[in-house]
Parts: structure tokens; sequence; C-alpha cells
């Protein structure tokens, strides 16, 4: 008797436990994102949208900073995807296991677990310094490409696997090459996962703050970027330049820029999720 | 349960033998295809395959069978070389097509695995539609011309008795088909390579009875044209489609002959334990 109702106690302290960390943490990103949206009201309008920056709050605008992020995403992603792509591709369906596969998909593995910081550093030392690209969009896109790189190999490793083999020798067995393999059959079925690796990697690169500090530094500039060879802000360097302004309204500035952020990165997760399961569906082995 | 669940009806081997009615193919007149020579296969330190010898009558079926694990399935993947696919795996000896070394260095595997066509024990239709699964290995082989691919098409699906189930739904996915037709589909796909051999590894094991029984019937169509080596677990299967049978155990090949003879005076008393169910 004393034994079943111990149990029945731990179960339920147990089953309290496991809501109060679920409802915790809802609670507090909920109370975070309405403390933003608060802080934001009023700021977040049409002038905010198009104004460039400036020292009156109430005349600052993100459309410096979200052309500059739109330009470093949309470069990133030109480099990183088809070398990431192609990265993968390479170890998955060409190189054949061995310690060297091993060694190389370790260090893959471990790269996508280094601070983004120390990619900032060296892209400043490799891509501002080095080759002469300056505080640019250019390096700044070269060095996020490195942060996500790892991420978009690893994404599309795991796509390719789930590629069953049985498909690959099929198309072998009717007198297929390698790459008309992964041309036609391999890619294609592996594509929405490789497509959510991707997205989902653009998202982080989207947020990246420490690396583009480092490289293109928290300054202001007033005219909207038309080249890659130009100075850039970004929306996660703005925000940490308002917030760190002395002038109280900056911190509503601030927030209306992370509502800014928070936008983008619903609308890429909502895309990642969108194609994962469309397409998950269609494709049954 | 299932359709597959259901016993076949139960036939003795012996029977299944006196009851062809296609005893047309005389493998002593047929020529000699594919003639395999002291083969041996290694994966990684594990022999799979003994110094195999054997010859495979052209425009014939023979079938390969054997307890599970015995080689037979490794010996047929080494006659497209679909061994290379795999890691560690090594092959010794001489595996000869129509006089040729195909294991020489001069062979372009891809061109060999257009002249000997494979069906695997599991369909495994591309996620394509009906109409691009079979024209696949054209494509790839450079074919562009739609009214030749349409051509192809309907040649090799009516060979594989699919086309009048599916000729007014080509564009459909392949994956909507059964399981039966997405098999002869695979068959069709084999065809359309235009190969000599087709190998076939327990192409109706997964099939409910019908299914089988439209393979088979398919099988003894296709060797008009075709040299066919199927691997089965099925007894009365090989009894019924085969006109020479090989016995693999333990990777090595005990006793290769005319079905006939084979099922009905085995010369090994392993081959005999075999058919007549004492083991496998």
């Amino acid at each position: 008797m004393a034994a079943g109702v111990g149990k029945s106690l731990k179960e339920r302290v147990f089953h309290a436990m496991c809501l109060v960390a679920t409802y915790g943490c809802v609670v507090i990103l909920l109370a975070l994102v309405a403390s933003i949206f608060w802080e934001a009201s009023g700021w977040l309008d049409w002038q905010f949208l198009t104004s460039r920056p400036s020292h009156d709050p109430e005349k600052a605008g993100v459309l410096v900073p979200l052309i500059g992020s739109l330009w470093i995403i949309g470069i990133t992603t030109l480099v990183a995807v088809p070398m990431g792509i192609g990265a993968a591709v390479y170890l998955e369906e060409y190189l054949s296991d061995s310690l060297w596969k091993s060694i190389v998909q370790i260090n893959i593995s471990n790269l996508a677990g280094v601070p983004s910081i120390v990619y900032g550093l060296l892209g400043l030392v490799l891509f501002v310094r080095l080759m002469h690209f300056g505080r640019s969009i250019l390096a700044a896109s070269l060095t996020l490409a490195l942060v996500i790189l790892p991420i978009i190999i690893i994404a599309t490793q795991e796509a390719l696997r789930a590629v069953p083999p049985s498909i690959r020798h099929a198309s072998f067995a009717l007198g297929a090459t390698r790459w008309q393999t992964v041309r036609h059959q391999v890619l294609p079925a592996a594509m929405p996962g490789i497509m959510t690796g991707v997205i989902l990697s653009m998202a982080r690169a989207l947020g990246e703050a420490a690396p583009l500090i480092i490289v293109g530094g928290v300054g202001t500039m007033s005219y909207t970027p038309t080249s890659v060879y130009h100075k850039f802000m970004a929306l996660p360097t703005a925000i940490y330049n308002w917030s760190s302004r002395p002038q109280a309204e900056f911190a509503n500035v601030a927030a209306a820029g992370i509502v800014v952020l928070l936008v983008f990165l619903v609308i890429l997760n909502a895309a990642a999720v969108t194609i994962r399961y469309r397409f998950g569906k269609r494709t049954q082995w | 349960m299932s359709e597959l669940e259901k016993p076949m009806p139960e036939i003795s081997v012996a029977d299944a033998v006196r009851d062809r009615v296609h005893q047309t193919a005389n493998i002593s007149t047929s020529g000699i295809k594919v003639k395999a020579t002291k083969l041996s296969v290694y994966y990684s330190d594990k022999q799979a395959v003994n110094e195999v010898t054997i010859d495979i009558p052209e425009r014939c079926v023979t079938a390969l069978i054997g307890p599970s694990g015995c080689g037979k399935s490794t010996f047929l993947r080494c006659l497209n070389r679909m061994n290379d696919m795999i890691d560690g795996a090594r092959i010794e000896g001489e595996i000869l097509l129509d006089g040729e070394d195909i294991y020489s260095s001069k062979t372009d595997v891809v061109q060999l695995r257009k002249r000997v066509g494979m069906v695997f024990q599991k369909s495994v239709p591309f996620p394509k539609t009906i109409f691009e699964n079979v024209v696949y290995g054209p494509r790839v082989a450079g074919v562009r011309n739609r009214n030749r691919l349409m051509e192809i098409a309907e040649s090799c699906l009516t060979r594989a008795a699919l086309w009048d189930e599916v000729h007014d739904r080509l564009d459909d996915s392949a994956l909507q088909l059964s399981g039966g037709q997405q098999q002869r589909l695979c068959i069709a796909r084999a065809l359309a390579t235009n190969p000599d051999v087709l190998l076939m590894d327990e192409p109706a094991s997964a099939l409910d009875p019908a299914s089988t029984a439209r393979i088979e019937d398919l099988i003894f169509e296709l060797k008009e044209r075709y040299t066919i080596v199927i691997v089965t677990h099925n007894m009365q299967q090989a009894a019924r489609v085969s006109d020479k049978t090989a016995f693999f155990f333990q990777g090595e090949l005990i006793e290769a002959g005319p079905t006939t003879d084979v099922f009905t005076k085995p010369k090994q008393k392993r081959t005999e334990d075999y058919i007549t169910g004492r083991f496998g």
C-alpha cells in the first residue's frame, strides 16, 4: 500500500516536473517575444523600413542593414551551397570508406561545432587582410560561407544517405555512369532534405552577429551597398549597435530591428518545414 | 495476412518437372553465352564463391539454386560486375561473355551492364513516371528523340507483359503500381538497354502466387530472345522455368546440368538432399 502510494507520488512529481519544464520554456519564449513586440510597437512602421541610419532615434531606419543582410545572405548562399553539396556528394558517392574519409568526416563534424567568432577571426586575416577584400560584403559573405559550410555538408550527407542504395544499384545495372546516377537519381531524391538543410543554414547565417562584427565592425553608414566590395551593415550588427547606444529610445529601435530579423527567420523556417512536409509525403520507398 | 503469406500450392518437384510443357530448349545444342572458369569471390577475408566453373547456355534459362548464403547471388552479381560496387570485394578467375573477358582492363563496365541486364529481388522503381522508368537506360545512353523513346517504351512494356495494363497511364508515378506490376516494370526497364543476357535475383520472391505465375510465364517467353540466369529459393520455380540448373553449396558449385537430370537423377548426395527438402 505504502509502496503503491510512493510510486504514484513519484510518478506525479515526475509528471509535474516535465510539465513545468515544457511550459516553462514556452512561457519564457512567449515573454521574450512579447516584450520585444511591446518595445517595438509604435516604432516598427514604414518609415522605419525605408529610412537610413540616423542619430535621431525617431528618424532611424533599418533599410541599410536590411539591404546589407540580403546581399550577404545571397552571396553566402551562392558560395556555400555548391561547395557544400559538392563536398557531400564527393564524400558519400565517390570516396570509399577509408581512414582518410574518417579523418575528413571527423574534421567536418568538428568544424560544425567551432564558435562562429573563430571563423570571424579567420575571415579577418584571410579575406580582409591577406586577400585585400577589405571590410566588404564579399569578405563577410565568404566568412559566413565558412560558418555554414559544415552544416550544409552534414545535412546533405544525411539526405544522400537516406536514398536507398538499391536505387543506385538499379541505376548502375542499367548502364548509367556514377555521374548520371548522382544527377538523375540520387540528387533529385535527396533534394528535399538538401533544401531543408540549406534553408536552415541560411537562417543561421542571417542571425550571426559575431563574425560580422569582427569582419565589418558595427559602424553605421548612410548609403545602401550596390557592390560586393562595398562596406555593409547587417541586421544583427545594427541591432547590436542600437542596443549599445545611450539614448533609451534606441532600445525601441533595436526591438523593431529584432522583429524584422525574426520575421525573416520565421519565413525561412516555414519554407524549410513546408518543403520537408510536401516532398516527404511524395517520395516513399 | 496478405497474399504473400499464402503457401504455394503443394506440388512435388518431380511433378513440376514432369508437367513442364516447354522442353524446347536443348542446352546441349545451344551455344555457350557465358563461361565462368575457376571464379572465386572474396568479401574482405571471407570467401563467398570458391572456384566455380560453369557454362551458361545461350537463349536458355539457367537456374542457380542453393541455401541462403551459398554464393549464388554473389556469383550472379559477378556476371555484370555489380560486385565492383562493394568495398573490399575481390574476384579471381575468369568470366567470358561471348568469348571476351569481362574483367579485363579493356572492358567498359557501363557497356557491359547494358549487355547484361539485371532484375533485383526487391523491385526498385525510380520515383519517376512509368515512362521515365522504362526509358532510363536509353536516356543515359544518349537517346533523346521522344518518338524513339516512345517506341522503346512500348516494345519493352509489351515484352514484359505490362503494356496493356499501363499504356493509358505512362505518365503516372511508377510507385503507384502493384508489387507484381513494379517487378514487370523493372524487367521492361532492363530490356530497354537491349541486353543479350538477363540476370534475375529472386525476381518473384516478394510476390503473391498469381504475380509469380505471370513472371514465370514471362521468363519462358523472354528466353526466345535472351539468355536468362535466375537465382531462386523456390525448387518448383527452378524446375518449372529453367533448362539448366546449378546447385551451389557453401560457395562451391556442387552440380550443374539439364534441369530434368538435376531434379530427377542428381549425381550428388547433397543435391538430392537439398531438392528433396532434407536441408536448406
